[in-house]
């Protein structure tokens, strides 16, 4: 008999997990962005501390694996999220986060923001961009491929580590390039590549981490990620590849929800985006542009960053159109 | 014996047990049908389609070849050498895969076979250009081996053992060498076990969600499984996990049907290690191919588990523990554990009676009926397995989202269906023995009903009972599947949030985290076994 005697026991105990946690301040703001950017080695703790000074709010993270996955989240969510903003979709997405109707203007003033080719929206604010880039381990790679090509036809031994498409920005980023690049034979390419490909991961970060804990030689990343090796950890080891066709560009954004609890709250983080208080915490803890005016210098290492000759960037309503099919091609290619 | 009020009540309470289970996978499962009005597939989908699906069944092939071609040596091995030094710890050590969180051993796999593990740098070491990567069909491959392997060992050797001695004097004498050996006396005793062995290990690997995903690395290495959660966490194209759900219900089915799993009766028994003496077994130099195998086999399953406790002792522990996060998480896990266990057992213990009941009474096909289905719904969840039935819940509640109670209920539901044909496993034997031992004393004292269940039957069956409960907790604790589905950042149990670790290469907690679950798992799994040798020394 004792099974049963433990069912009031475990219901007793249920408790203290369904109930909600206590707020510490009397305003909160919960924001949905990816894993990288809550990282106690991102941004999000100083972004959060030096909102926190003066707002008399509590502002939570919630983090998910990557910034496709958090529109995917917003689609399975629906209007009972509970975030005030969305922190982290890109241009290319935007157009899709749009057509959930769950986003409202923000009705700000958007004159700070300055992004390659201008960007400006009455939904989404950009906060910073960078161009996608391969990077490399020089002790492993000696010669990195100089194109787009010769990273798709290159040693199929050397590995490289990309994301997925269906779940992270980087690994749409490079769906993008590619389809520039190679347009109607982009299936071709992608089973060429698929034989260099280590492994596909959900996000940026797990890329990342197996890129440099030495499993792979190569990962798509960014031209800005070598200024972290080279300043944060004082090394040249990692370096961008410069691809000869050019380079995708990315602009992160961020969005408010049209169900965001507190509005107001949710507007002046907005706005914080757009200050040097935001802003100056993108370049070295983000490692990306900076898409505002900062109140610090750049370290020297951002000087010596590739810098693309070429940029592409399809339109929002471009991507939102073909992204289903596109991904399919890439399944269907790397399946193969 | 039961008297007819009893059989009344096992035979009532058998059918709502079966309703409950039933219920449990016709839901979700006609949900998943009805969801899916057709819709056209374009000729990109329908090719990625036939690729998982092929993918699914090849690397179930190749697992169940690789597991059964080293199983089958390697029980021979060890039937032959009953006094090997270690010979009864490696055939406890190869328990232990069973009930191990297929995270917690990806993780020890990666640490021996992955880059930078001990394999690659020996390898390295020798002068070779390629490392072996544990990412696609050989990581799969690995560690469906690493899984199976000992599985089949446990299934296989049992029947090498029972062989009578006189068989190896008649051998003996008629000079029998090695291979009439096997194709004499060996591989008839061992064929039933081994193909029942297969069949497992082929159903196991054929609906492998874990590891797959661990260890996949892609669109070109996706099973069905894997291509379900995808399909609705990644795309959340209900549509399309509604198709993927139906081809491998369909291909379960298929490969259950032809393969009769359900009335394989061979089970893995436990081995207290053989007495006979075999005159086929040389000493000396010429022992050694066998010392060799069973030793690399040693090696193989016991490295990756090694690992684990190696690097989570390395890591930093008493931060983990100090971390509210991980206490959450352990208490909602166990909270899952405790509730799909209670479920499990209160469930196998009604269609454990029932059966009892209808095989007690003269056939009758209905009685055919009840018994047969009591004794298959354990195993109808191989037919549906947990991600499966978490996609029908998951369309069902929407996601899920803004809600607690309902995805955790889920989650307990699956956890509960998936252990049951274990739990089942546990409680069938000693309930039946326990009934022939008491009833005659029960009748005659007059003793009946409820009165009965609860100073009869119920008594005897603690010690199973517990067992039972005990090791569905465990497997409960370890599951990734169910939770995968609904998991968020407000359900979070110890697998969810070690898969979060190693997919964002917090490789120092992730690596304390497996220690302390696999612990945990592994404790609870031996405190099953040890209940359950009590109780099988105890009713024989």
């Amino acid at each position: 008999m004792r099974k049963f005697r433990l069912a009031p026991l475990a219901l007793a105990a249920l408790v203290p997990i369904l109930s909600q946690p206590a707020a510490a301040a009397d305003r909160t703001l919960t924001i949905y962005t990816y894993e990288s950017f809550t990282a106690e080695w991102g941004p999000g703790p100083k972004i959060e501390a030096a909102f926190e000074a003066d707002c008399g709010c509590d502002l939570k993270w919630v983090g998910v694996a990557d910034g496709v996955a958090l529109l995917n989240r917003l689609k399975l969510e629906g209007d009972k999220a509970e975030a005030g903003i969305v922190l982290g979709l890109d241009t290319n997405l935007v157009e899709e986060a749009k057509a959930t109707s769950l986003f409202e203007a923000h009705g700000l003033e958007t004159g700070a923001v300055s992004v390659p080719g201008g960007y400006s929206d009455d939904v989404f604010i950009p906060y910073d961009y960078g161009h996608f880039a391969v990077i490399y381990d020089t002790e492993a790679v000696d010669t990195p491929p100089a194109s787009l090509k010769e990273l798709v036809e290159g040693d199929p031994q050397q590995k490289i580590v990309i994301q997925d498409p269906r779940t992270s920005t980087p690994g749409l980023g490079l769906l993008l390039w590619m389809k520039s690049v190679y347009g109607d034979d982009a299936a071709a390419a992608w089973e060429t590549l698929s034989k260099r490909v280590l492994t596909v991961t959900p996000g940026w970060s797990e890329s990342y981490g197996l890129f440099t804990s030495g499993e792979a030689p190569m990962v798509l990343s960014y031209t800005t990620s070598p200024a972290y090796h080279m300043v944060a950890e004082e090394t040249d080891r990692y370096q961008a590849a410069e691809f000869a066709e050019g380079h995708y560009l990315q602009i992160e954004v961020a969005g408010l929800l049209a169900n965001a609890p507190d509005k107001d709250l949710a507007r002046q983080f907005l706005g914080f985006m757009m200050t040097p208080g935001f802003q100056n915490e993108i370049p070295t803890n983000n490692w990306m542009l900076p898409a505002a005016p900062v109140s610090i210098e750049l370290p020297d290492a951002f000087a010596k960053l590739v810098s693309p000759q070429k940029t592409f960037l399809y339109g929002s309503a471009e991507v939102a159109e073909n992204r289903a099919a596109w991904i399919e091609e890439w399944l269907g290619a790397m399946s193969r | 014996m039961l008297t007819r009020a009893e059989h009344r009540a096992a035979r009532a309470s058998g059918l709502a047990a079966l309703l409950a289970v039933g219920l449990a996978l016709a839901i979700p499962v006609s949900v998943l049908l009805l969801h899916g009005a057709a819709t056209g597939l374009t000729s990109t989908q329908a090719d990625y389609l036939l690729r998982i699906t092929r993918f699914t069944l090849m690397q179930a092939g190749l697992s169940t070849a690789l597991s059964l071609l080293v199983a089958i040596p390697l029980a021979r091995a060890l039937a032959r050498r009953p006094a090997f030094f270690g010979r009864r710890w490696l055939v406890s050590l190869f328990a232990v895969p069973l009930g191990l969180p297929p995270l917690v051993a990806a993780l020890g796999l990666i640490e021996v076979w992955g880059r930078n593990g001990v394999v690659n740098k020996g390898l390295g070491f020798l002068g070779a250009e390629t490392p072996f990567s544990i990412y696609g069909l050989g990581g799969i491959l690995l560690a469906h081996v690493f899984f199976n392997l000992p599985l089949a060992v446990r299934f296989i050797l049992p029947a090498l053992e029972r062989l009578p001695s006189e068989y190896w004097k008649t051998a003996a004498n008629l000079g029998m060498g090695g291979f009439s050996l096997f194709r004499l006396i060996e591989w008839p005793a061992m064929r039933r076990s081994a193909a029942g062995a297969a069949g497992l290990v082929f159903m196991l690997c054929a609906t492998s969600f874990t590891l797959v995903l661990v260890l996949g690395g892609g669109p070109a290495a996706t099973t069905l499984e894997v291509a379900i959660y995808q399909a609705l966490r990644f795309d959340f194209d209900p549509g399309r996990a509604v198709l993927l759900a139906a081809i491998q219900i369909g291909l379960t089915l298929a490969v259950m049907l032809g393969l009769k799993l359900i009335s394989a009766p061979s089970e893995a028994g436990s081995t207290s290690g053989g007495r006979t003496s075999r005159p086929d077994a040389p000493g000396g130099l010429r022992a050694l191919p066998d010392a060799m195998l069973i030793g690399l086999a040693g090696l193989f399953v016991s490295a990756p588990m090694l690992a684990v406790v190696i690097s989570g002792l390395a890591a930093d522990l008493g931060r983990l523990l100090a971390d509210p996060l991980f206490w959450r998480a352990a208490v909602t896990s166990l909270l899952i554990g405790l509730a799909a266990a209670m479920l499990a057992v209160l469930l196998a213990s009604l269609l454990v009676r029932a059966r009892y009941s209808a095989d007690d009474a003269p056939a009758s096909p209905a009685l055919g009926l009840l018994s047969g289905l009591s004794g298959a719904a354990g195993s109808l969840t191989l037919l549906v397995p947990p991600v499966v039935l978490g996609a029908g819940w998951f369309l069902m509640l929407g996601g899920g989202v803004g809600q607690l109670l309902a995805p955790l209920s889920v989650i307990v539901t699956v956890n509960a269906l998936m252990a049951l044909p274990f739990v089942m496993r546990v409680i069938e034997p000693a309930h039946r023995s326990a009934m022939e031992r008491n009833s005659r004393l029960a009748l005659s004292l007059g003793i009946t009903g409820v009165s009965r269940l609860r100073q009869i039957d119920i008594p005897a069956l603690v010690l199973p009972l517990t067992t039972g409960f005990v090791f569905a907790v465990a497997l409960s604790l370890g599951d990734l599947g169910a939770i995968a589905l609904f998991g968020s950042d407000r359900i979070i149990t110890l697998p969810w949030l070690l898969y979060q670790k190693l997919g964002s290469y917090r490789t120092d907690d992730a690596a304390g985290l497996a220690l302390l679950l696999g612990g945990l798992t592994m404790g609870l799994m031996l405190a099953a076994d040890r209940l359950g040798n009590r109780n099988g020394n105890k009713a024989r």
